[in-house]
């Protein structure tokens, strides 16, 4: 009686009696949300365009953040340095498109996932080799992140809104706003579209197959620099990092694969779940539940809604 | 189906020729020392018997197989080795046996894809929406309303593809071919699995494609009826060999192609 009373009304009393924590809570689930729908993004632009669950994407995101970071380093003024990246996973695209994609054309799904394993250990070597493996410090202040709390007082209390944490909602917001109407309504994702549904079909009207590919790992790789950034502002830049892809999957799940509004609105829901959960239930079980309710969260939808909340559910006729 | 008043194409200049091409997958040959041409404004059958290797050719001419041996001449231009973009750059529009659509996407979107290639502005345009992106929008989606009242399928514009019986579906797929505006358009059994009534609305299309557009046309087909009705000359293949050539009439009467279909008595 009384742990059915623990489990189902004292953290609602909770809620209701300090109303600023359920803010703080509610706030920081949140911004979880949007920085792990980054990530959820770079996944599924990729698998958008190819049908490949990109693996990698983890691992471009603390490659991406530290050619930054190493750029800025060797003495390089920090937007310069940030154009530079951004050409350096340009590069980065046109190799994996040349010297990935190209040579396994046509190959099962399997085959290209398994590649993306590779390409997720070449990339850790390639970065420790060049920049070596201690973690940096990501340089937020000199691309003029705002740093710092704002104190707000309401409902009683006091809540706390980091500026950076802010700044990432708002970014996240533009880059999933900006990709979400270059898919629908431009040339390149018409055409981007078409790749995903037929490879055949996409050829004979003339796209081409490698443009597509570099646009989408490029698209992917700036997604990636911007949750480096944000990620590596929170924390710091170093190959622990790379874990996040796998928080980015419950996401997916949650928001379907294909679905760009869905992987902002499944980061936001396992994000806000995450910290509700902590916050309100993880005493209860003790600690450490915020590493695994992501995974049941998405268990639970998907017996709901297979193809998640957004998929799209492609109807056949048999 | 209504009569067609012949055209006299059997003086046109040729579009596309075939020399010597033969293609192999492993140990098995699929095409063998094929030589044909077709000419600009006919319409060109390929037949055959079950795996002589009608779709190689066709896959071999608009670049999904690069042939081992032989050249291809398409417009004057010979080429030894040519990718599918590039072929559907060139003009080569082509629809497939199991039909290819693109199912996430409406059977309009699916004939603006086909426009891909002739829009130009430049996609950051795109993104805001107006001035030249929506003027090249409405040009473009002007013409592709023309080819859906033409194909007769303004009432499912707005409906997802995969929805869609099989005889609509390849109605879609042709259209995504004409929306391409090509010099050569080729169609990959348009009339399989289809019963009577929708047989004769395709051809009609594909007769009326040829007539009004002047679309030169290389057709597979197993309707032999169909064939002969359409074609204006017959290519004939056996096992991934040529064994005739000519009029419907004349192919007809030949008896190698009579051996091939019927077999012959050892």
């Amino acid at each position: 009686m009384d742990l059915l009373y623990r489990i189902f009304l004292d953290p609602f009393v909770q809620m209701g009696t300090a109303p600023d924590l359920l803010v703080q809570a509610l706030w920081e689930g949140l911004v979880a949300g949007v920085l792990y729908a980054l990530i959820a993004l770079g996944f599924v632009l990729i698998f958008k365009a190819s049908g490949v669950f990109n693996f990698a994407q983890g691992i471009m995101v603390v490659f991406a953040a530290l050619i930054l970071v190493g750029l800025h380093q060797l003495g390089v003024p920090a937007l310069i340095a940030l154009a530079l990246t951004i050409v350096a996973m340009l590069a980065l695209a046109v190799a994996v498109e040349r010297l990935m994609l190209r040579p396994l054309v046509n190959q099962p799904d399997i085959i290209l996932f398994m590649a993306t394993f590779g390409l997720t250990y070449f990339l850790v070597g390639f970065g420790e080799l060049i920049f070596g493996g201690e973690p940096k410090t990501m340089i937020a202040d000199q691309l003029y992140l705002p740093s710092g709390a704002i104190e707000l007082k309401i409902l009683g209390g006091f809540v706390s809104l980091q500026k950076i944490d802010i700044a990432a909602a708002v970014i996240a917001l533009l880059m999933v706003v900006g990709l979400g109407v270059f898919f629908q309504t431009t040339r390149i994702g018409r055409a981007l579209r078409a790749v995903a549904d037929s490879h055949r079909a996409a050829l004979s009207v003339g796209i081409s197959l490698e443009q597509i590919w570099v646009v989408v790992w490029f698209a992917a790789g700036i997604v990636a620099l911007a949750t480096g950034i944000m990620w590596g502002a929170r924390s710091n830049v170093s190959f622990a990092l790379e874990i996040i892809a796998l928080k980015a999957l419950p996401v997916l799940i949650l928001g379907g694969f294909t679905s760009i509004p869905g992987a902002i609105i499944g980061g936001v829901i396992i994000g806000v779940g995450e910290k509700l959960g902590e916050f309100y239930w993880g005493p209860l079980l003790g600690s450490g539940i915020e590493s695994w309710l992501a995974y049941v969260i998405a268990l639970v939808f998907l017996l709901f809604r297979p193809q998640g909340l957004f998929g799209e559910r492609i109807i056949e006729r048999v | 189906m209504r009569p067609r008043s012949r055209i006299d194409v059997a003086a046109g200049e040729i579009i596309l020729s075939v020399e010597g091409v033969s293609l192999s997958f492993g140990g098995v040959k699929a095409l063998s020392e094929v030589s044909f041409d077709i000419r600009k404004g006919e319409i060109r059958a390929i037949i055959g018997p079950n795996g002589a290797g009608k779709t190689s050719m066709l896959n071999v001419i608009n670049g999904f197989y690069q042939p081992q041996q032989g050249r291809i001449t398409f417009k004057g231009k010979t080429r030894a080795k040519m990718r599918p973009h590039e072929a559907a750059r060139g003009g080569i529009a082509r629809t497939f046996q199991n039909v290819a659509l693109f199912r996430g996407m409406s059977a309009l979107d699916n004939i603006m894809a086909g426009r891909t290639l002739s829009m130009h502005v430049n996609f950051l345009w795109h993104i805001v929406r107006f001035g030249p992106a929506m003027k090249e929008e409405v040009a473009h989606r002007r013409k592709v309303e023309e080819i859906i009242d033409f194909l007769e399928i303004a009432h499912i514009r707005r409906v997802h593809v995969g929805r869609l019986p099989y005889g609509l579906q390849k109605r879609v797929e042709l259209g995504r071919a004409l929306a391409m505006e090509p010099d050569l358009l080729l169609l990959d059994e348009p009339m399989a699995g289809m019963n009577l009534e929708e047989k004769e609305d395709m051809s009609r299309f594909i007769l009326d494609v040829n007539h009004q557009f002047g679309t030169t046309i290389a057709l597979i087909e197993h309707d032999m009826g169909v064939v002969m009705d359409l074609s204006d000359r017959v290519v004939v293949l056996d096992y991934g060999r040529k064994i005739a050539d000519g009029t419907p009439d004349h192919v007809r009467s030949d008896r190698a192609v009579v051996d091939a279909y019927l077999g012959v008595a050892h």
